[in-house]
């Protein structure tokens, strides 16, 4: 009864560790992607306050113009990019629905996207859903898991159509400086590919500055950039994220999500503009503290001799465990067992992965304290 | 320095090694650092926020309204240093608006407090009158809020 395409498609790693840690007391999660701050309560009071003037409606399939507004001022006063609010944004349920457009939009049957692994879960199923194909590069620790302009170049084919590139990465914290981005700047103009670039992590960089891929030299017709309100803004749970990009593109994008989502809930949109207009300090107190954290954690996993990359971005740690003698998914199983920690193993998010796992450092210092600890006593 | 003292801030009680860990400054420098902020003044002292209701601990706070009259040359500053010298003013604040000083004063009784204002505080020369707010129930203090906090609802593991 089921589609091939769905059937074929192994059920997310993530599941069987959330199985497990149910109906255990005492855990210490540090498998959440998701911050552990609430939504800033001038954010929450803005969408109670809407709800209570009545704004339950639909609004348009593109998203609130107040909204658009917004984010487009964002967007060019932290990178200088001009998209006009009238038809170069859309604002999405989530970057999870942004990045299903943005496939869907651009993506023959056939057509091959190139996919940077480790990332996160849901590429390479939304590339086969709509019937392209996942072409992996792998990245890997000793090159910081940047991606480098000649690995996705050996992966080219004439079938090659779109690069996917998420940095600030989920989940190994990598981040890609300017210079990075350039040169695989290069081979998008010579080969004539589209990035989709998902940057719902950039305020979450803590060395250096973000760089948004759509700023670059010739990029700016060549990307969708995605982003969303779910990491810096504390709001995963609102379901709410935008897409950049040519007026051609998001019309095209448009077309998709105006039949099958309609628009973005508007309670959330009402919120968002909230953030946006007011949030922003309070936003860069949660990326001081999760700097803390990432300090405070990567000093401790690399004193246990479990080898961590310094991650300079989103919110994960992502030691490697290979001196364990362990698969990332016995480490993860036999930590939760003995210990009651929580991590995810690094493989879910890709073969590459194997070895590794992350840990998430959006929870609180006294947290990853007690965590470090435990793992101290399980390496034992 | 900000960023220490924001770390502070939060928990007085935070060790010097550790605060070298979070912000990737060496400790003997973290050390010479908070030294000197609290040399000049800038950390005044190292509190704890403690709920006394919850504590069991019956005590008093009431805010008083005064009006003074400003004196030549000194203006509110005379007055506003002579109230702030009694133990059970917890604070002195000169403010805009129908009044001139806003006091924080404390005692344990209702009656305690109302006899300090009406036998220490009224009675000042320059003081004109006064208006005494019993405080009943404290929501935030000092950036805490005092109810119970929001319990974390996120499901253990997300991608």
């Amino acid at each position: 009864m089921i589609a091939d395409r769905v059937k074929h498609i192994p059920p997310s790693g993530i599941r069987k560790y959330f199985e497990m840690v149910i109906g255990m007391d005492d855990v210490i999660s540090l498998g959440v992607g998701e911050p552990d701050f609430v939504t800033p309560w001038p954010i929450r009071e803005a969408c109670i306050y809407a709800l209570e003037k009545g704004y339950t409606s639909y609004t348009s399939n593109w998203g609130l113009l107040e909204l658009r507004n917004e984010i487009s001022r964002c967007i060019a006063s932290d990178y200088a990019i001009q998209y006009s609010p009238e038809d170069q944004i859309l604002v999405t349920t989530g970057v999870s629905e942004a990045l299903d457009l943005a496939i869907r939009a651009t993506i023959n049957p056939g057509d091959e996207v190139i996919i940077v692994e480790p990332c996160y879960v849901s590429y390479k199923p939304c590339v086969i859903f709509a019937g392209g194909k996942p072409i992996v590069v792998a990245t890997n620790m000793s090159n910081d898991f940047k991606v480098t302009p000649e690995q996705i170049e050996e992966k080219i084919t004439k079938k090659t159509k779109a690069v996917m590139l998420s940095y600030p990465n989920n989940p190994t914290g990598a981040i890609m400086g300017k210079k990075d981005l350039e040169g695989i700047a290069d081979v998008v103009v010579e080969r004539d590919l589209l990035v989709i670039s998902d940057e719902v992590y950039d305020k979450l960089t803590y060395d250096g500055t973000h760089t948004c891929f759509s700023s670059l030299n010739g990029m700016y017709d060549k990307t969708i950039l995605l982003n969303g309100f779910s990491k810096a803004y504390a709001m995963t749970g609102w379901r709410l994220g935008y897409a950049a990009s040519t007026p051609e593109i998001i019309a095209a994008m448009l077309k998709v999500h105006q039949y099958t989502m309609l628009c973005a809930p508007i309670t959330a949109q009402t919120a968002a503009i909230e953030a946006l207009r007011n949030g922003r300090d309070e936003m860069l107190a949660m990326v001081r503290e999760y700097d803390r954290r990432r300090r405070l954690i990567v000093k401790g996993l690399n004193e246990l001799g479990l080898d961590c990359f310094e991650p300079k971005g989103a919110f994960y740690a992502f030691p490697c465990i290979k001196g364990t003698g362990m698969s990332s998914e016995a480490f993860a199983e036999t930590l939760l067992k003995e210990q009651k920690v929580a991590v995810v193993p690094g493989d879910v998010f890709g073969a590459s992965g194997e070895g590794f796992v992350r840990c998430s450092y959006a929870v609180s210092r006294r947290e990853i304290k007690e965590a470090l600890d435990r793992i101290r006593a399980f390496l034992k | 320095m900000k960023e220490i003292l924001e770390i502070l801030e939060n928990d007085a009680r935070i060790s010097t090694s550790e605060i070298a860990t979070l912000t990737k400054i060496p400790e003997p420098q973290v050390r010479k650092m908070i030294k000197e902020a609290e040399k000049k003044g800038i950390i005044r002292k190292y509190k704890t926020v403690i709920d006394w209701d919850k504590a069991g601990e019956e005590c008093v706070y009431a805010i008083i309204e005064v009006k003074v009259t400003p004196e030549r040359e000194v203006g509110y500053d005379a007055i506003a240093e002579r109230v702030a010298r009694f133990p059970e003013v917890v604070s002195v604040r000169l403010v805009s608006g129908d009044h001139d000083l806003s006091l924080l004063v404390k005692g344990k009784t209702m009656k305690e407090v109302a006899f300090f204002i009406a036998e220490k505080v009224a009675p000042l020369e320059q003081v004109q009158s006064t208006v005494t707010h019993f405080i009943l129930k404290t929501y935030k203090q000092d950036g805490d809020i005092l109810l119970e906090k929001e319990e974390s609802k996120r499901l253990a593991i997300t991608p």
